[in-house]
């Protein structure tokens, strides 16, 4: 099983300093936290994309690869990356590009958005958000599977003999998570294809969870990839931990109570019961978390929220500690015993290049003038 | 087939005239349909009770469990009925946010009867000047006949009496010309892939 955090990528001022990071620093603090994720033993690092403050993270690619280039284990994935409103044709180049720089440590999560204003700013319309994520997708999974594509749609410019470059790494596209809330419909495409599917587990109660992996589970096995508990399975979780149980309350609580999504609504309290929010001693999280399998089955990997609603950057090193010295190495141990062996683990480059029969050059060899880009018959008419 | 009727009061004080005035509009259309041979189980829904809970779904995004109970209530009911005080020329903030945290398909073509209540009967118009255009909007099925009760009707003649009666008679027609409700489960019944890809 993989375990690893997720960064949504925001700027939120401290509510017990009143002090918010600039850019700059947030940036800085986020290659430090994928470094420190490497360090203390996890094994995913995922960023999130936004087009809008207070987020910083408008180019996960640029984030990413610059990560790859200082860690050597660490997969890194996104948190999500929005099918919607890219061009699934940049996707395509973007994401091979960070394969290869990344030597295969590279999966994707596709996730619509659902910041209203992002899709106009991008030529998208929000109410055709699932519409934009089948189709896009489709021509994603094209452009990684087919070396020359034709394609046209609803929603992009059609492609005649169009080759995305690079290649994938080895002839094998990085693997692909779907995620969603409560969308029937992102669940039935994550099954149809047999790629992962993530449920955020955050913000909502576990029953959304448990009937979207529920579902995913059905549709996976009814698409003929495999028994349903073969399915690919990933949860977020949001966790705070001290050693004492009370003073991880007493210490996250202004950050709960002002976060930009809960907060100024329900207690710490309410919150921790209705959803999967978990602060707390490391053993009340190994606890909570050995309990996820309980409604979603055997399931491959396992991301907890930790550097949000202005938490700074030394508490969450402190929480990366916690994980990787006391949680983890338990949730490893006990998550494996429990699993049957029939139950894939997370795909990773090597797993799905071996499934593959071992590595391919992809590469596409063009047939024109490598200094022009031109093909014979172009250059020969001109 | 029992069917159900679910009724939302936005009352604040305790004994409330709304809820008096939702107890008799429950009390008619339970008779009316009895009458059609129709029975039917009651399920009140008092707002007060989940005012904290509203705020917090307006913060979170969804109903905690207390609130769940009483949205699955309404979501599945076979008919409403709906009543509120009118507070600043409409009906309160709390009734108003109830209906705001719904699901937006909830009361599709569900049979309801609306009601108000205020301290003067100067307020009566807000039954089609607010209410009705909310539930129009909401797509629900409006018996013709809403009551408004100022104070002055509870000690007045008949006339309150009968248009609590017509109103429950309207109500009781439309739920006994429809089957019971239903709900569509897209979990249950999902759109298959090759219709979403390649559309209907």
């Amino acid at each position: 099983m993989q375990f690893g955090i997720f960064s949504v990528g925001d700027i939120t001022t401290d509510p017990t300093t009143g002090r918010a990071p600039s850019e700059a620093e947030r940036l800085k603090a986020v290659v430090t936290i994928a470094e420190k994720v490497e360090e203390v033993g996890l094994d995913v690092f995922a960023l999130g994309e936004h087009h809008n403050p207070p987020f910083f993270t408008s180019s996960p690619t640029t984030t990413l690869g610059y990560i790859a280039a200082r860690t050597s284990r660490l997969q890194l994935s996104t948190a999500t990356t929005l099918i919607t409103t890219n061009d699934p044709v940049k996707i395509a180049e973007d994401y091979a590009m960070l394969q290869h720089l990344a030597a295969g440590r590279v999966d994707l999560m596709m996730g619509r958005g659902n910041t209203g204003p992002v899709y106009p700013w991008f030529g998208k319309d929000i109410r055709t958000g699932i519409e934009l994520a089948v189709e896009n997708y489709a021509l994603l999974h094209r452009l990684w599977t087919e070396d020359v594509v034709d394609w046209s749609g609803k929603f992009r410019t059609p492609l005649q003999g169009f080759t995305s470059t690079p290649r994938p790494l080895d002839g094998v596209a990085p693997f692909v998570w779907h995620g969603s809330i409560r969308s029937p419909e992102i669940a039935e495409q994550a099954a149809y294809y047999g790629d992962g599917f993530f449920h955020n587990h955050i913000f909502w109660p576990k029953e959304h969870t448990q009937r979207m992996v529920e579902f995913y589970r059905r549709r996976f096995e009814h698409y003929g990839h495999g028994a349903a508990d073969q399915a690919i399975v990933g949860l977020g979780g949001q966790v705070f931990m001290r050693k004492n149980s009370q003073d991880a309350v007493k210490e996250f609580r202004p950050y709960f109570d002002n976060a930009p999504v809960y907060g100024h609504g329900p207690s710490l309290e309410d919150f921790s019961r209705e959803t999967p929010l978990t602060v707390g001693s490391p053993q009340q999280v190994i606890d909570r978390t050995l309990g996820f399998r309980d409604y979603v089955g055997d399931y491959q990997r396992q991301l907890f929220l930790i550097d949000h609603a202005g938490l700074p950057l030394k508490t969450v090193l402190e929480q990366l500690d916690l994980l990787g010295e006391e949680v983890v190495p338990v949730l490893r141990r006990e998550f494996a015993a429990l699993k049957p062996a029939h139950v894939p683990d997370a795909p990773t480059h090597a797993s799905r290049v071996a499934a593959a029969g071992g590595a391919k050059d992809s590469t596409v060899h063009g047939a024109g003038d490598d200094v022009t880009g031109q093909a014979r018959e172009e250059a020969q008419v001109r | 087939m029992k069917r159900t009727l679910a009724v939302v009061s936005a009352g604040l004080s305790v004994p409330s005239s709304t809820r008096l005035l939702a107890d008799r509009l429950t009390t008619a259309t339970v008779e009316a349909l009895r009458e059609r041979g129709v029975e039917v189980s009651v399920e009140v829904v008092e707002l007060r009770e989940h005012a904290r809970d509203l705020a917090d779904n307006l913060v979170t995004g969804f109903p905690n469990e207390a609130l769940r109970h009483s949205v699955d209530t309404v979501t599945g009911a076979d008919a409403l009925i709906a009543v509120t005080p009118v507070f600043a020329a409409s009906y309160s903030g709390l009734f108003k946010t109830f209906f705001d945290v719904l699901d937006k398909d909830a009361l599709t073509a569900k049979p309801t009867l609306l009601g108000a209540t205020a301290g003067t009967a100067r307020h009566s118009l807000v039954l089609e000047h607010a209410m009705r255009p909310l539930f129009a909007y909401l797509r629900a099925v409006v018996a013709p006949t809403a009551v408004f009760a100022a104070s002055e009707d509870w000690g007045g003649d008949e006339a309150l009496a009968d248009r609590v009666r017509r109103a429950g008679t309207d109500l009781a027609d439309l739920v006994a010309a429809r089957p019971p409700a239903t709900r569509p489960d897209p979990f249950a019944d999902p759109v298959p892939f090759e219709t979403l890809l390649h559309g209907a």
